[in-house]
């Protein structure tokens, strides 16, 4: 919220599915939606759930832990909340990580 | 003629999950409803009643959390509909109360503006305000107000601060705000795009970010979600409550047994020997008393129970158990009513209301009496106090506890079994997405805690003397009755109605290993699975020439074989002996045919497994 969105766009771009994430990466969400392969629900049910639960283009996204199996489920910070989700589902999320240090 | 007097109003609580509308609903109206730090506790509605400070009835309803009128899952679609109007035989509330967490409100504003558009006065509480101002967030509140649309009063439920105020705000706002049109549909993903991007530009124009933001929890996550800690911890948790269950418990169990052996003294030597004596000593007191000894350990589990919900540590849960609960074809929110059915299948079936898809819901309705609820800690204990030795492995651990871990363990595995067969053969479904809000640790407050365990205490109590009482009269007086005819050579009970049903089922129970008098136990304990305990005490007492003050558990160990033993907690970890548990899957589930699958599944599954178990030990060497 507090580096605006003029300043991510000028950045140069790593953007990339939130399902490819690191523990520590951080972003902002630049698209919700692309994924047609989800294969129980449709892309456009999907996309309105991770809408519903804060996933919006501009948030602020932190991966914070991952599961020990196959880092999977993966825990993510959304602006000011903590969610957990399958890296299945955060394919359908685009980030744009910051360019890391 | 008198003034006119206020017509009642009807007020519903609405807004994300776990952003205390339990905890102000039970602040409100007294209630004492189920309040805890993960989403997804209320999956029913609930009314109550109280005044407001203008002397109207105000009727309240507490309803499921959700994101979204959008209801995708049983619980949500209770939200849509109260809020919409559509339940059976009600209107729309007069005043929708919408329940934001102050710390998190962009999401709630996103909720807000779609509430809007439902066209119900509304009032706006933000609560859990210590938090927020422990967190030196500051929320410009008129401005607030006057971008929503509605006034705001800030609470703290769990302190009952500011409820006054949400009263006054909604009797004024019941007087002076018409009903606007109903233009709700359901969202699109453009409208929820824009709805977004209003609430933060509102949230942006009204809330300073927090000063001192809370860093607590990711400390506590980096370590109880460590990739490696992460499910040691976990494990380590559940290991050290039902060590807690056995060893804990002891002292007040020693008490409370001579507590109920003293009162059969007393009764021994008041009382003549005769029917009343052998009523209240074997019927009552060998009966109910050897349930009730049992309570120091529910407590026990409840109190981890209690304190793992409150402190938010459930929800993390489901997140380590994810992987292992998908391999075995379970949804990711199937964890939550599993562990809950720990404490009692019930509410853990209940709680299956989070889990949209259909298929999923029921495959977890189906495994979730396979996990070891409470009911099942007396007739464990028993057995296990009888026939396991109380001594020390590896230099720490109750080789009894470690019985009792292995015995919860058989449950979860099995449930994870069964749940993989019937999502292989039966259900080739696809999985599911998992999506769970982390919510923030708060430490468990020790008022609800006590309160809690109170409650269970009573409902135990209340099962005690509502259906274990009247059941114990009844097999008491088929354990006396008919008299043996004079010269019989065998114990009375052998000619009793009780030693005949006992007698007529056991050719079946035979290859299993049970005797008569543990066949007649089964049936009464169809009703509840403590029952069984407090049956083996009657008729075991009933069946004692001299009534023997002997502990049942000592009493048992010299009757059965340890195979016997064996095959009997076998029979357990899988019986459906709990007949409430099939009422409800009976509701749930709309019909008959899944409480009956899950009834044969079950007395299958518990048949071959005592079976199993029996002639194994037996060829052991243990019959
Ligand atoms: N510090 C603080 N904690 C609160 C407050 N209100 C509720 N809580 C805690 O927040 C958690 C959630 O409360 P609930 O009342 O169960 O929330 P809910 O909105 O009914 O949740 P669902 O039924 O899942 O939708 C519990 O741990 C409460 O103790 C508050 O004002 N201050
Ligand atoms: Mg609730």
């Amino acid at each position: 919220m507090h580096n605006g969105a003029a300043t991510t766009e000028t950045l140069a771009g790593d953007v990339r599915p939130l399902s490819t994430a690191r523990p520590g990466e951080r972003g902002v969400i630049v698209h919700v939606g692309d994924h047609d392969e989800h294969g129980v629900l449709n892309a456009d049910e999907l996309e309105r759930r991770l809408l519903e639960l804060g996933f919006v283009e501009g948030a602020a996204i932190e991966l914070l832990h991952e599961g020990m199996i196959g880092g999977d489920p993966i825990a993510v910070r959304v602006d000011d909340m903590r969610v957990a989700l399958r890296r299945r589902e955060a394919h359908a999320i685009s980030i744009r990580f910051e360019s890391g240090n | 003629m008198t003034d006119v007097t206020l017509s009642p109003l009807r007020a519903a609580l609405v807004g994300n999950p776990n952003s205390g509308k339990t905890a102000l609903f039970n602040a409100l109206t007294g209630a004492r409803q189920k309040v805890a730090n993960y989403a997804g506790v209320t999956v029913e509605r609930k009314e109550g009643l109280l005044t407001t400070p203008a002397g109207r009835t105000l009727s309240v309803l507490d309803l499921p959390g959700t994101y979204s009128l959008r209801a995708r899952s049983p619980d949500e679609v209770v939200t849509r509909d109260a809020v919409l109007g559509r339940l059976q035989g009600e209107t729309a509330p007069d005043v929708v109360v919408c329940v934001a967490d102050a710390t998190n409100l962009r999401l709630i504003l996103r909720l807000v503006l779609e509430l809007k558009q439902v066209g119900r006065p509304f009032v706006l509480a933000l609560n859990m305000f210590d938090i927020a101002q422990r967190q030196g967030l500051q929320i410009d509140i008129e401005r607030l107000s006057k971008e929503i649309g509605a006034p705001i009063v800030t609470t703290v439920a769990t302190r009952k601060r500011g409820l006054e105020d949400l009263l006054r705000q909604v009797d004024a706002v019941a007087q002076t705000v018409a009903p606007g049109e109903n233009v709700w549909r359901e969202p699109t993903s453009a409208d929820l795009r824009h709805a977004h991007a209003e609430a933060r530009r509102i949230v942006k124009a009204c809330v300073k970010p927090a000063e001192r933001p809370d860093t607590i929890t990711g400390r506590i996550d980096g370590v109880l979600l460590h990739p490696a800690a992460g499910l040691a911890i976990l494990l380590g948790l559940l290991f050290l409550m039902f060590q807690a269950v056995f060893t804990w418990a002891t002292p007040a169990m020693d008490g409370i047994e001579a507590g109920f052996a003293a009162l059969s003294e007393l009764i021994n030597g008041v009382l003549p020997d005769g029917l009343i004596q052998s009523l209240l000593v074997d019927g009552l007191i060998g009966g109910v008393g050897s349930v009730v000894v049992f309570l120091p350990q529910i407590l026990i589990l409840f109190f981890f129970i209690i304190m793992l919900e409150d402190s938010g540590y459930m929800a993390r849960a489901a997140f380590l158990m994810d992987k292992i609960m998908g391999g075995a074809g379970l949804h990711g929110r199937a964890f939550i009513p599993l562990l809950s059915s720990f404490a009692c299948a019930i509410p853990g079936i209940m709680s299956t209301r989070v889990i949209d898809n259909k298929q999923d819901r029921l495959t977890t309705i189906l495994v979730a009496p396979l996990m070891t609820c409470s009911a099942r800690i007396p007739v464990y204990t028993l057995i296990i106090a009888a026939f396991i030795p109380n001594t020390t492995v590896w230099g720490f651990v109750s080789l009894q506890g470690l019985v009792m871990f292995g015995l919860y363990a058989a449950g979860i595995v099995s449930a994870l079994t069964v749940s993989f067969v019937i999502r292989r053969i039966f259900w080739r479904g696809s999985v599911e997405p998992f999506m769970m809000e982390l919510p923030t640790y708060k430490a468990p407050d020790i008022k609800n805690v006590l309160m809690n365990l109170w409650i269970r205490a009573r409902i135990f109590m209340s099962r005690a003397g509502r259906i274990i009482l009247p059941l114990m009269i009844l097999v008491w007086a088929l354990s006396t009755f008919p008299y043996p005819p004079e010269g019989a050579t065998e114990p009375a009970i052998d000619y009793s109605f009780a030693g005949m049903i006992g007698h007529f089922i056991q050719p079946v129970m035979e290859p299993i290993g049970f005797n008569w008098q543990m066949s007649i136990a089964l049936i009464p304990g169809m009703a509840a699975r403590e029952v069984a305990v407090a049956v083996l005490g009657t008729v075991y007492a009933v069946s004692e020439a001299d009534g023997a003050t002997d502990a049942l558990a000592s009493l048992l160990s010299s009757q059965w074989s340890i195979a016997t033993a064996l095959s009997f907690l076998a029979w357990y970890v899988f019986a459906p002996q709990c007949a409430p548990t099939l009422g409800v899957v009976k509701r749930e589930t709309n019909g008959w045919l899944w409480p009956s699958v899950m009834f044969f599944y079950m007395v299958g599954l518990a048949y071959l497994a005592a079976f199993v178990t029996f002639r194994a030990a037996s060829a052991f060497g243990l019959g």
